[in-house]
C-alpha cells in the first residue's frame, strides 16, 4: 500500500546531511522490530546455515552436504515430500468443501464463528496429544475399532497402518484441514453474488459458474493454500515422532536423531546440513507461494 | 409455455442444506471422535465407570502443575511482547515507511519456511549461553515463541489495519495535538481490537500447543510434561491435555462472541450515520 | 448494433414477500416495445425487487411476468434472455473487457473468432473499443459501467434491465453516462426497466416514470406528468422541491395567503388544506417597499446553483422557497424585503398529516 505523504502532517524530522539529503529517523521507529527478528530469527538460521559447513574439530567442509545423498536422507526425503504432498492435496480439498460450508451460510452467524473458532484452536493442536486422541479412538485398543470389529469390519487385517505413514496422513489431517480453512475462508469471502447473477442473467448455469467464473477466481488462491499445507506438514515433528519412533522416515526426526545420536556426536553439522536441506526445500516452496499472490493480484 | 413451478432455485437452495448438512456431520464426526475418545479415557473407570479421579488427581502432580503454570505465562508474555513488537511496527511501516511493508511481510513469513525443529538447532547455542549468564528460567522461552507466532499474528493485524483508514485517522489525532503513544494507544488499538484478540488468541493457541522448541531445549512447558507425564499416568496426562484444548476453544468462542457484539453495533452506527433526510422537500 | 424493435413486458400483480416484510404489494405495470420506463422511488420501496422478479432472480409469491407475450414467470434466470446492468462489481475480475462481453456469447456456444468479433462491436457501441484488453480495475466506474452495459447487449436481449447502474458513480461521470445509456437505448430499440431513486435522473431519460412506495406504484405517467400533476403528496414531495402553504379550499379552488390557486383535483370538499407549491411557481417582486401583507418577508439565504437560483423568503409563520433564473434572484440579496407572487399553477392539496417520507 503506497501512500503519498501529506506534507504538512508528515513529521519527517530531518537535519540535512552532505549534499542536502535528509537523514529520516523514521527509520528508528523500525529497529526494535528487525533488532529483535535480527537476533531471534535470522542469527539462529545463520548458525545452521554456516554451521552445516564445519566439522567436529571446527575445520571447514563440505561432507556434511555431501552427506546428504546417504541412502536414509534421500529416502526420507522422497517420503516428507509424499506425505506433505498428500496432507496438502487432502487437507486443502476437505478443508475447502468445510470451508464452502461455512461461507454459504449466515456471515454473523453462531456457527460460522463456532467453525471458525475450534479451527483456529485445532490448526495448532498436534504432537504426542493428537496422536494420543488417535490411538484412544481408531486404535486397536479404541472404541471406534472395537464398534467396528463387533460389526464385522476389522480394518486392522492387514496391520496396523495407524502407526503407519498412512496412519500418520489421516492424523495429518486433523489439522491441515482447519488450516486451509483458515486459509481458504478469505478467498471464498471476496466471491461477489454479482458475479453469480450476472452469469445467470447472461445464460449460464452453475456449472458454466464454476467452470469459467468461480473456478479460475479461486483457483490461485487454492494453490496458495496447498503450498502454505505443504509447508506446513514438510516442517512438522511432534505428531509423527508420537506415532513412529523407530527409523525416522521424515526428515524433521532426522534432523533430531542426529543432533542426538553419536553420528551426530562426531558430525555436528549433519544436522545442519539436513535442515538447511529442508530449508531450501520449503524456501522454493514458499516463493512458489508468493509468486502466485503476485499473479493473483494482477486483478485483484 | 412456461415451466409449471419455480422449481429451479428452491431445488438449488435444497442441495445447498443437503450439501452444508453433510459437511458439517462428517467435520463433526471426524473432529470430535478423537476428542471424545480423550474425554472417554480421562474419565474411565475400573469397571467401565465414569470417574473423574484422573481430573482431581491433576493436582497430586506438581511438576504438571508447575509446567501448566509455566505455559500460561509463556502465553502471556508471548502474547504481550508479540503486540507490543507488531502492533507498532506496522502501524509505523504503514504511515512512514510502506516500502518497507513488503519486506516486513516476508520477515514474518519467514518462521513458517524455516521449520521449528531447524530454528530451535540454532537457538541451541543461543540458550545455553543465556541459561548459564542471564537466567535460565523456563520463561526465556517467550524470546523463541514470539518468533513463531509471527506469521500468524502478522496475518491478523495486518487485516485489521487494512480495515480502517490509519493515515487519516492518525493525522486527524495528530492535527488534534496527540502525541504518537496516544495516536497508537488511543487512536489505533481500540480500531483494531478484534484483530488484537484474534492475534492473541493465535498466539495463545499455539504456545500452549508447542512441543518441539522447549523439548530440544530440555524446557518443561506443558505439552512436553504430558508426554512426559503420559508414560506414567496416561489418564491424568489427557485430562490435562482436554481441559487445555477447552481452555484455548472457549478463549476463541468467547472473544469472536465479544468481537461480532462489537462489530454489530459499530457498523449500526454507521448505516445510520448513512441515512440522512435524502428524499422529500430536498429534492 | 442491429435496429429492431423492441417486445412489450408486463408485470400482472405480482406479489413478493420477505417474512412479515411485503416488499412488493401486487405490482402492475406494462411497458411497450422500446420504452424506458423508469422505476423510482426511495430504499425499501420495491423496485428493485420489481426488478429483479423481472430479471428471475427471485421468485414471486403471486403474480406474473410476461415478456413478448409468453409468461416467463417460472423460467429461471439464464432461460430469460434478458441483458442486465448491476450497481457495482459485476464485472468479472479475471477477465479482460472484450472477454467479459463475450461471456454471454460464450454461453450461447458462439464459436471463439465470432464471438470475440462482436464482443469489439459491442465495446465500439458504447465508445470503449480501446479498452478491450483492460481488466476492471485498471478502468475507472464509469468505463467498467459501461462495459457492463455492452455486456448486457452483446447477447441481443429482449429486455434491458438497469439495477441503479449510476449510483456509485462521481456526479459528472452520471449525467453523461445517463445520456449516453438513452442514446444507446433508442438506437437498438430496446424495451428497458430503468430503476433509480434518483429523480433527476428518472425524469430526464425515461419514457414514463413509475414512483413506488412501499411497493406499491404511486404514479405512472410520462416525466412530466409526474412533475406538474403528482397524484399523490408523496409523489409531490419526492419528485422536485416542494412548498406546504396552509390555505382553505372553497369551491373548486383553494386560497392560500390571499391568492386562488387552481386544483389539479377540483372535485375537493371545502375545508382547510395544505397546499403543494414548487418553487418555480413563486416569484419575487419589490425592492424594500414598506408593505405587509400575507405575501411579504424578508429573504433569508441565496443558493446559486449556476443557472437557477433558490431563494429562502421568511415569511414570519413559515419559510418558502423560490427558483428562478440567477439573473431574478440576484436582484434580491439576503436581507432585502420581497413580495411573493404565486403562479397560478393547478397545485395539489394535502389533508391529513402527511405519511413520514423518510426510510
Amino acid at each position: 500500500m503506497t501512500v503519498a505523504g501529506s506534507p504538512a502532517v508528515a513529521t519527517r524530522v530531518g537535519r540535512p546531511l552532505l549534499g542536502g539529503r535528509r537523514f529520516s529517523l523514521d527509520w528508528v521507529g523500525v529497529l526494535p522490530f528487525f533488532a529483535y527478528v535480527g537476533i531471534f530469527l535470522l542469527l539462529p538460521t545463520a548458525v545452521v546455515g554456516i554451521g552445516a559447513f564445519f566439522n567436529a574439530d571446527g575445520s571447514f567442509t563440505l561432507d556434511n552436504y555431501a552427506h546428504l545423498s546417504r541412502s536414509y536422507v534421500f529416502k526420507a526425503t522422497i517420503t516428507t515430500t509424499l506425505l506433505s504432498l498428500v496432507t496438502a492435496l487432502g487437507g486443502a480439498f476437505f478443508g475447502a468443501l468445510l470451508a464452502y460450508a461455512i461461507v454459504t451460510g449466515n456471515p454473523h452467524g453462531m456457527l460460522r464463528r463456532l467453525v471458525v473458532s475450534a479451527s483456529g484452536v485445532l490448526a495448532q493442536f498436534g504432537g504426542v496429544t493428537l496422536a494420543f486422541a488417535f490411538i484412544a479412538s481408531i486404535g486397536s485398543a479404541g472404541f471406534v475399532y472395537l464398534f467396528a470389529q463387533s460389526h464385522g469390519f476389522d480394518y486392522y487385517a492387514h496391520g496396523i497402518w495407524l502407526f503407519e505413514l498412512s496412519g500418520v496422513a489421516l492424523v495429518y489431517l486433523y489439522f491441515q484441514i482447519p488450516l486451509m480453512v483458515l486459509v481458504f475462508l478469505p478467498a471464498l469471502d471476496g466471491i461477489k453474488p454479482q458475479w453469480r447473477e450476472a452469469t445467470e442473467s447472461l445464460g449460464g448455469n452453475t456449472w458454466h459458474y464454476w467452470r469459467y467464473i468461480a473456478g479460475p477466481i479461486l483457483f490461485p488462491s487454492f494453490i496458495g493454500a496447498v503450498l502454505l499445507l505443504f509447508a506446513n506438514s514438510f516442517s512438522a515433528y511432534a505428531t509423527v515422532n508420537a506415532l513412529i519412533n523407530q527409523g525416522s522416515p521424515v526428515l524433521s526426526q532426522q534432523i533430531a536423531a542426529a543432533i542426538s545420536s553419536e553420528v551426530g556426536a562426531a558430525e555436528p553439522g549433519f544436522a545442519k546440513a539436513i535442515a538447511i536441506e529442508m530449508i531450501v526445500i520449503v524456501t522454493v516452496v514458499t516463493i512458489l507461494y508468493t509468486l502466485l499472490q503476485r499473479r493473483t493480484a494482477r486483478w485483484l | 409455455m412456461a415451466v409449471a413451478t419455480r422449481s429451479v432455485q428452491r431445488t438449488r437452495r435444497i442441495k445447498l442444506q443437503v450439501f452444508r448438512i453433510v459437511v458439517f456431520a462428517l467435520a463433526a464426526v471426524f473432529f470430535l471422535i478423537p476428542l471424545a475418545a480423550m474425554v472417554e479415557f480421562s474419565t474411565r473407570g475400573i469397571n467401565g465407570e465414569r470417574t473423574l479421579e484422573y481430573w482431581t488427581s491433576i493436582v497430586q502432580y506438581p511438576d504438571m502443575i508447575k509446567a501448566i503454570i509455566a505455559s500460561v505465562q509463556l502465553a502471556l508474555i508471548t502474547s504481550v511482547a508479540m503486540l507490543v513488537l507488531l502492533v507498532p511496527t506496522m502501524v509505523w511501516v504503514r504511515l512512514k515507511l510502506p516500502q518497507l511493508s513488503r519486506i516486513v511481510e516476508f520477515v514474518c513469513l519467514l518462521p513458517l519456511t524455516i521449520p521449528a525443529i531447524v530454528l530451535v538447532t540454532g537457538l541451541f547455542p543461543m540458550y545455553i549461553w543465556l541459561g548459564t549468564n542471564v537466567s535460565d528460567s523456563i520463561l526465556t522461552l517467550a524470546f523463541a515463541y514470539v518468533v513463531l507466532v509471527l506469521p500468524y499474528c502478522y496475518r491478523a493485524i495486518d487485516a485489521g489495519l487494512g480495515a480502517i483508514d490509519v493515515k487519516t485517522l492518525s493525522e486527524a489525532a495528530r492535527s488534534l495535538g496527540a502525541s504518537w503513544l496516544t495516536v497508537m494507544w488511543r487512536v489505533i488499538v481500540p480500531n483494531i481490537s478484534n484483530a488484537i484478540l484474534n492475534a492473541t488468541l493465535l498466539s495463545v493457541a499455539l504456545v500452549l500447543g508447542e512441543y518441539t522448541v522447549a523439548n530440544v531445549l530440555l524446557y518443561s512447558n506443558l505439552q512436553v510434561e504430558l508426554v512426559h507425564l503420559g508414560r506414567a499416568n496416561a489418564g491424568v496426562s489427557i485430562a490435562v491435555a482436554v481441559a487445555s484444548l477447552m481452555f484455548a476453544f472457549v478463549l476463541l468462542v468467547g472473544i469472536a462472541f465479544v468481537g461480532g457484539r462489537r462489530r454489530r453495533t459499530q457498523s449500526e452506527a454507521v448505516t445510520n450515520l448513512g441515512k440522512g433526510p435524502v428524499q422529500g422537500s430536498a429534492g | 448494433m442491429i435496429q429492431r424493435s423492441g417486445v412489450e413486458v408486463r408485470l400482472e400483480n405480482l406479489v413478493r414477500r420477505y417474512g412479515t416484510v411485503t416488499a412488493l404489494d401486487g405490482l402492475s405495470l406494462t411497458i411497450a416495445p422500446g420504452e424506458l420506463v423508469a422505476l423510482l422511488g426511495p430504499s425499501g420501496c420495491g423496485k428493485t425487487t420489481a426488478l429483479r422478479l423481472l430479471a428471475g432472480l427471485e421468485e414471486a409469491d403471486g403474480g406474473r411476468v410476461v415478456v413478448a407475450g409468453k409468461d416467463v414467470t417460472g423460467l429461471p434466470t439464464n432461460r430469460r434472455n434478458v441483458g442486465m446492468v448491476f450497481q457495482a462489481y459485476s464485472l468479472f475480475p479475471h477477465m479482460v473487457a472484450w472477454e467479459n462481453v463475450a461471456f454471454g456469447l460464450q454461453m450461447r456456444k458462439v464459436g471463439t473468432e465470432e464471438r470475440k468479433k462482436r464482443a469489439l462491436e459491442a465495446l465500439e457501441l458504447v465508445g470503449l473499443g480501446r479498452v478491450a484488453n483492460r481488466y476492471a480495475n485498471q478502468m475507472s466506474g464509469g468505463q467498467q459501467q459501461r462495459v457492463a452495459l455492452a455486456r448486457a447487449l452483446a447477447i441481443r436481449p429482449q429486455v434491458l434491465l438497469l439495477d441503479e447502474p449510476l449510483s456509485a458513480l462521481d456526479a459528472k461521470v452520471r449525467a453523461r453516462l445517463r445520456d449516453e445509456i438513452r442514446r444507446i437505448q433508442l438506437e437498438v430499440g430496446i424495451t428497458t426497466l430503468f430503476v433509480t431513486h434518483d429523480q433527476e435522473e428518472a425524469l430526464a431519460i425515461a419514457d414514463r416514470v413509475g414512483v413506488m412506495q412501499l411497493g406499491r406504484l404511486e404514479q405512472l405517467g410520462p416525466p412530466t406528468l409526474v412533475y406538474t400533476r403528482p397524484a399523490t403528496p408523496f409523489v409531490a414531495e419526492f419528485v422536485g422541491l416542494t412548498n406546504r402553504l396552509a390555505g382553505t379550499v372553497k369551491g373548486g379552488s383553494v386560497e392560500v395567503r390571499g391568492v386562488q390557486l387552481p386544483l389539479v383535483q377540483p372535485d375537493i370538499a371545502d375545508g382547510p388544506a395544505t397546499a403543494l407549491v414548487r418553487p418555480e411557481a413563486v416569484t419575487l417582486i419589490g425592492r424594500g417597499d414598506a408593505e405587509e401583507g400575507p405575501l411579504v418577508g424578508t429573504v433569508l439565504t441565496v443558493a446559486f446553483l449556476g443557472a437557477v437560483s433558490r431563494v429562502t423568503v421568511d415569511l414570519g409563520d413559515t419559510t418558502v422557497l423560490a427558483q428562478m433564473p440567477t439573473s431574478a434572484a440576484s436582484q434580491h440579496p439576503a436581507g432585502t424585503k420581497v413580495r411573493l407572487e404565486l403562479r397560478s399553477d393547478p397545485v395539489l392539496i394535502q389533508r391529513e398529516e402527511p405519511v413520514s417520507t423518510a426510510s
